[in-house]
């Protein structure tokens, strides 16, 4: 399925390279140094970082069309095995390397945005704002009944990540510090996933990263204070972590070319275009 | 190798049809050669990745009922217990069906109507699962929720209604084929007898072809257990214990989806491998029984 996903994405940027080759003249200075080079960047990994890396790789591609780029999710502990294994040129991480797994493939890191999780319910809940102590209590399976948190006389649906996944990890780490959720808890493997669940029923609970929040759910104040991309950047929102590009060793000239452009202006315009905040 | 050189030029010698069939063997036997070894070395490799387990003394672990992965509790049994329950159900909901379908297309009813809901069941077997996972997140699911007040409707049930659906055609097919498979005169002679086309069914020809009935059975629940895609996107793959069709549960094939991603050095991930040496032993007792029932006449 993720091969054809590729095949997919690779069809629509063919066709953007082919539909729109004007663009590519009034180029910005950001996009200079891929004048000249040609090759291939595979990625693979975290799926927050889906969307930034889509954007640039059509911007790039447009640019100059001898570069192919493809994007690949498949989440951060995806990433670190790919690019540790040399089967792709950068393994996206939401989360930093563990010393081990930075130690093993000789992986170096280059952190490039900030992404802030947000807890999550349909957007017709009366609930609109939780202490984080309600939210570990949800989460260990102490409070079960919406009423007990000013809501409808419901049970919630309490939605979590799987075991591999980046946003799992700064939400458990960050928010429930640490504590073990509630077993009857539903598991889904992304944050797509998450959002269509969510968005279906009145009762559920989740959480999806800040980039991902849309019309379909709503998110949760915490604590007082609302997850956006501005209290997570000044750190009042406490529930964030940085975004990573990975590459195994010095990268070559061309993944440094891809590398630069996401720190960029050009690229920082693009993570925070999808909700996340870039760390220039 | 010299000697088959040298077979080979009294061959060439000889007559170039017969030299055509030795390589066409030969290439038979290369590419039968590659499958045996890829099962072979598939399973060797499971063996392998578990034994670090073995040799640790923390295959108990694994063999426990709590999966707390940042908790230091590794068990899959949970997951067993889902994938042999889903499994179950699965079959239990699709097989009165799927006996249904089979005598209607293969006696009962006849000439157009026949060949529809033949091609139909044929064509169910090309649906890819995605589709079915899919459909049911935005169909079934909320039916179950509102139906059953079973909590987010993500159920051991919701998987297993879909489930059926997919394990239907393959049983329909095998049922279908041994029916097929009856002595013709068998069938004349109840016709002679003046049984109806349904008392023949029920009399006779069903009760003829009772191994065929295993055997679909058995084939559709190895079906079903191997599936990932609709346990991992309906069952909601809680790792509890299986109280009710009606809770959340996760079976081994979604619990290798959601954890192969993790850390490779974690227990985790070394959990995964237990599981799929559970599965691959369970799809070998399943096809030797398919042998032992299918063998004999």
């Amino acid at each position: 399925m993720a091969h054809r996903k590729v095949e997919w994405i690779g069809v629509v940027f063919l066709l953007i390279a082919l539909l729109a080759p004007a663009q590519g003249s009034a180029a910005e200075a950001s996009l200079q140094p891929f004048v000249g080079l040609e090759g291939a960047i595979a990625i693979a990994g975290g799926t927050a970082h889906i969307p930034v890396m889509n954007d640039a790789a059509k911007n790039i591609m447009t640019f100059n069309p001898k570069i192919r780029i493809t994007v690949e999710g498949g989440g951060s502990g995806v990433g670190v095995q790919k690019v540790g294994e040399g089967l792709v040129d950068i393994g996206n991480t939401g989360r930093p390397l563990s010393e081990e797994e930075a130690a093993k493939y000789g992986l170096k890191s280059f952190p490039f945005a900030l992404d802030g999780v947000a807890v999550v319910v349909h957007p017709s809940n009366p609930v609109s704002s939780l202490t984080a102590q309600q939210v570990r209590d949800i989460f260990a399976g102490k409070i079960t009944g919406w009423k007990d948190i000013g809501g409808t006389d419901a049970a919630i649906h309490l939605f979590t990540r799987d075991e591999a996944s980046g946003t799992r990890e700064v939400f458990w780490e960050k928010l429930l510090k640490k504590r073990p959720v509630v077993e009857s808890a539903n598991v889904v493997p992304s944050n797509g996933a998450m959002k269509t669940a969510i968005a279906q029923d009145k009762d559920a609970l989740g959480y999806v990263g800040i980039g991902h929040v849309d019309a379909g759910v709503k998110a949760v104040i915490l604590d007082g204070v609302a997850p956006t991309q501005e209290t997570s950047m000044n750190g009042s929102y406490p529930v964030v972590r940085k975004l990573f590009m990975n590459t195994k060793g010095e990268p070559s000239k061309l993944v440094k070319a891809f590398i630069d452009y996401i720190l960029s202006g050009d690229g920082a315009a693009l993570s925070k275009k999808h909700g996340y905040i870039p760390l220039q | 190798m010299a000697p088959s050189e040298h077979d080979r030029k009294i061959d060439a010698g000889k007559t170039p049809a017969r030299n055509a069939d030795r390589w066409i063997e030969r290439f038979l036997l290369a590419t039968t050669a590659v499958s045996a070894v890829a099962i072979v070395s598939i399973l060797g490799l499971l063996v392998a990745f578990c034994l670090p387990l073995l040799t640790s003394g923390r295959i108990g672990e694994v063999f426990s009922w709590q999966w707390r992965p940042f908790g230091g509790k590794f068990g899959i049994l949970a997951m067993c217990e889902a994938s042999l329950y889903l499994s179950l159900l699965a079959l239990a909901l699709a097989f009165p069906p799927a006996v249904a379908v089979c005598c209607l297309i293969s006696g009962l009813l006849r000439g157009k109507a026949a060949r529809f809901f033949s091609v139909l069941t044929h064509f169910m077997t090309s649906i890819p699962t995605v589709i079915y996972g899919f459909v049911s997140v935005f169909l079934l699911v909320p039916c179950i929720r509102d139906w059953f007040e079973a909590g987010s409707g993500f159920t051991l049930l919701t998987a297993g209604l879909t489930l059926s659906l997919l394990i239907l055609p393959t049983i329909v097919l095998v049922l279908k084929s041994s029916l097929d498979q009856i002595d013709p005169s068998l069938r004349l002679a109840a016709e002679a007898m003046g049984l109806t086309p349904v008392q023949q069914l029920r009399h006779v020809l069903i009760p003829a072809a009772y191994r065929g009935l295993v055997l679909a059975a058995v084939l559709g629940f190895g079906r079903a257990i191997g599936d990932t895609l609709v346990s991992l996107m309906l069952a909601g793959n809680a790792a509890q214990h299986v109280t009710s069709p009606l809770v959340s549960a996760r079976t081994l094939t979604a619990h290798i989806a959601l954890v192969l991603a993790t850390d490779s050095h974690s227990m985790a991930y070394q959990s995964v491998f237990a599981s799929g040496l559970i599965l691959f032993v369970i799809m070998g007792v399943i096809s030797l029984l398919i042998r032992k029932l299918g063998g004999k006449p």
